[in-house]
């Protein structure tokens, strides 16, 4: 399924230059730069101790770098916490299922923003508006088309898959600009994580550009646009998974072959 | 399009609603073959008015548990609070209610301390209140020199009065503890704090990526079961129409133990707080039936003490069955 977009020309909706995170001695990006498209699924792969969970972290406001220069949309953004990223429209989906299991779907979907009732009602006694949550949790669930019946139903109730699928669904309802996935289906079997690889196609084609971050070479190369490989600190190459072999891609992630031994058209 | 929805449709089955119910029931019933007198209007009213203390201890305690936390201090919090508010009355010529307030105000304010020993210094709950459990007891002792205050004002003790619904006596503790249980349930079924002590007692780190702010969540919470200790205290106060040091010792427990057979989870983020007020009239039951049997006081505290493991060992094999 490939977006009937030619991504060169899209517009840039996050970009990063020259990125700097030190750790007392370590260098964990080392002047990085990153870009992502608009209606790109780009994959962000890398070897252990490359950076890549160090830049993800930048990106999602979980780690503020030391230098470097960080724009949403062309305006330059700087985020101090997870909880700014998220006000400037990016969602992350972690990989360790970040679910309240005896909680419903629809309140998983809504928790930490959940709509109030109107009027004091809400704002002074903070009571939730059940029945629409509920509504809205249908439409974002059928919009991804998880085939999920009750949302009131506790998510322990649900397999490994569908629950990443709400935590997918939440971030897909919420964000504005951006959706970041840490490893979605590491945790999966190959049927369920088959199933989260169709989800994040779907929330590419609902308009929302997604970072994917994955270990499992075959997912990267299956639903990818762009892959963005990370090496000792910086961008080694950004490639396009229709052109280039995956061994090529794994030879430059562990510094086997030069980029420019690769042909041009391989790379992004 | 359904590829999502293979398996995983199965409901978890309520026990944790319906099972302390079943207990209440059991337990009435025995006690119903044991005495005569356990089913009369005259001693069930009884009941109700000895649960009102430890069931309003047991709200705090089942917020506190709900946010996987345990709060072992509840009852010496109430007993300090107690001394407080009449010794301030009695000794100091407070008004009444400035005194009642300053003894709410003292509850509260040991829920805070613990809150903020397990938010900014990150201790575990159990040591904490153990270490205030301690901590109050002595305060209370040293300042009242181990003397039970009396001679309260009138105010002070009305909530211990009673008024009649045919024959049976009903007292206006029972109608405030009964009140209170119908709004912490509400609110925390239906309001956005409410869930959160959920959220947070089920998985904080979920609940923290999701934007709440857990220390705000655990602080509020054990500062709001404080007070709740604290109006605990006025109706402990208010039945025993004294101030006494020695109070809350029986209830320290009693209060737990009905969280616990009320059905909420000591692993957090599970249970029903109405269950809490069931889990209070069970243990207010046992021991009224236990002392109509004649059975001494140490013996019933010993079949307290089985009982909060049984309703642990019931929950733990519960959850491993949910798996």
């Amino acid at each position: 399924m490939t977006a009937n977009i030619n991504l060169s020309a899209a517009p840039l909706v996050m970009q990063a230059r020259n990125i700097v995170k030190r750790y007392g001695q370590v260098t964990a990006l080392d002047g990085v730069d990153f870009e992502l498209r608009a209606g790109e699924i780009l994959a962000v792969i890398g070897d252990n101790g490359a950076g890549k969970s160090s830049l993800i972290k930048v990106l999602s406001g979980a780690v503020t770098p030391d230098s470097g220069e960080m724009l949403l949309d062309g305006k330059p953004v700087h985020f101090r916490s997870p909880i700014d990223a998220r006000r400037a429209g990016i969602e992350t989906v972690y990989q360790d299922l970040a679910v309240a299991p005896a909680m419903s779907i629809a309140e998983n979907l809504f928790l930490g923003r959940e709509t109030l009732r109107p009027g004091i009602l809400g704002k002074v006694f903070r009571l939730i508006d059940k029945p629409s949550m509920l509504k809205e949790a249908v439409r974002h669930m059928n919009e991804l088309k998880i085939g999920i019946r009750s949302m009131t139903q506790a998510v322990e109730t649900l397999s490994g898959g569908q629950r990443q699928g709400v935590a997918v669904a939440r971030s897909a309802a919420f964000a504005q600009h951006v959706v970041i996935m840490d490893e979605p289906t590491a945790a999966l079997g190959v049927k369920e994580g088959n199933m989260v690889l169709e989800l994040i196609r779907r929330v590419r084609d609902k308009g929302l550009p997604v970072i994917l971050i994955s270990h499992n070479m075959p997912h990267v190369f299956e639903v990818a646009d762009r892959i963005h490989i990370q090496r000792l600190g910086k961008r080694a190459a950004v490639v396009n998974p229709k052109k280039i072999s995956m061994s090529d891609t794994v030879a430059i992630m562990t510094g086997a072959k030069p980029v420019d031994e690769i042909p041009g058209d391989c790379l992004a | 399009m359904t590829m999502l929805s293979t398996g995983g449709q199965a409901r978890v089955v309520p026990w944790g609603a319906l099972g302390p119910w079943l207990a209440l029931l059991a337990t009435c019933i025995f006690f119903a073959t044991q005495s005569d007198r356990f089913l009369t209007g005259e001693n069930l009213s009884l009941v109700l008015q000895q649960v009102m203390v430890v069931g309003v201890l047991a709200i705090g305690q089942t917020l506190i548990i709900l946010t996987a936390g345990i709060d072992l201090s509840c009852g010496m919090v109430m007993s300090l609070a107690g001394i407080v508010m009449t010794k301030f009355a009695v000794d100091y010529g407070f008004d009444p209610y400035v005194a009642i307030a300053c003894g709410l105000g003292m509850a509260t304010l040991f829920g805070l301390i613990n809150g903020l020993l397990i938010t900014k210094v990150k201790l575990p709950s159990f040591i904490v209140t153990l270490g205030t459990l301690n901590i109050a007891f002595a305060i209370t002792q040293i300042y009242s020199e181990s003397q039970t205050v009396r001679d309260l004002p009138a105010e002070m003790t009305a909530l211990g009065n009673t008024f009649s619904i045919g024959s049976t006596e009903v007292g206006y503790g029972t109608i405030v503890m009964i009140v209170l249980y119908v709004l912490a349930w509400y609110m925390l079924r239906d309001s956005s704090p409410g869930r959160h002590v959920y959220a947070v007692g089920n998985n904080p780190e979920a609940a923290r990526l999701t934007g709440i702010s857990v220390d705000r969540v655990l602080l509020g919470v054990y500062a709001l079961a404080g007070l709740f200790y604290g109006i605990a205290a006025l109706l402990s106060v208010a039945r025993t129409g004294v101030g006494d040091p020695q109070a809350g010792q029986t209830e320290n427990l009693d209060a737990i133990t009905a969280v616990v057979l009320g059905g909420t989870s000591l692993f957090g983020g599970r249970g029903i707080l109405l269950g809490s007020l069931v889990g209070a009239v069970i243990v207010g039951v046992f021991r009224n039936g236990l002392t109509l049997m004649g059975v001494a006081s140490v013996y019933q505290t010993l079949i307290t003490g089985v009982l909060v493991i049984l309703a642990v060992a019931a929950d733990q094999m519960s959850r491993k069955g949910a798996r």
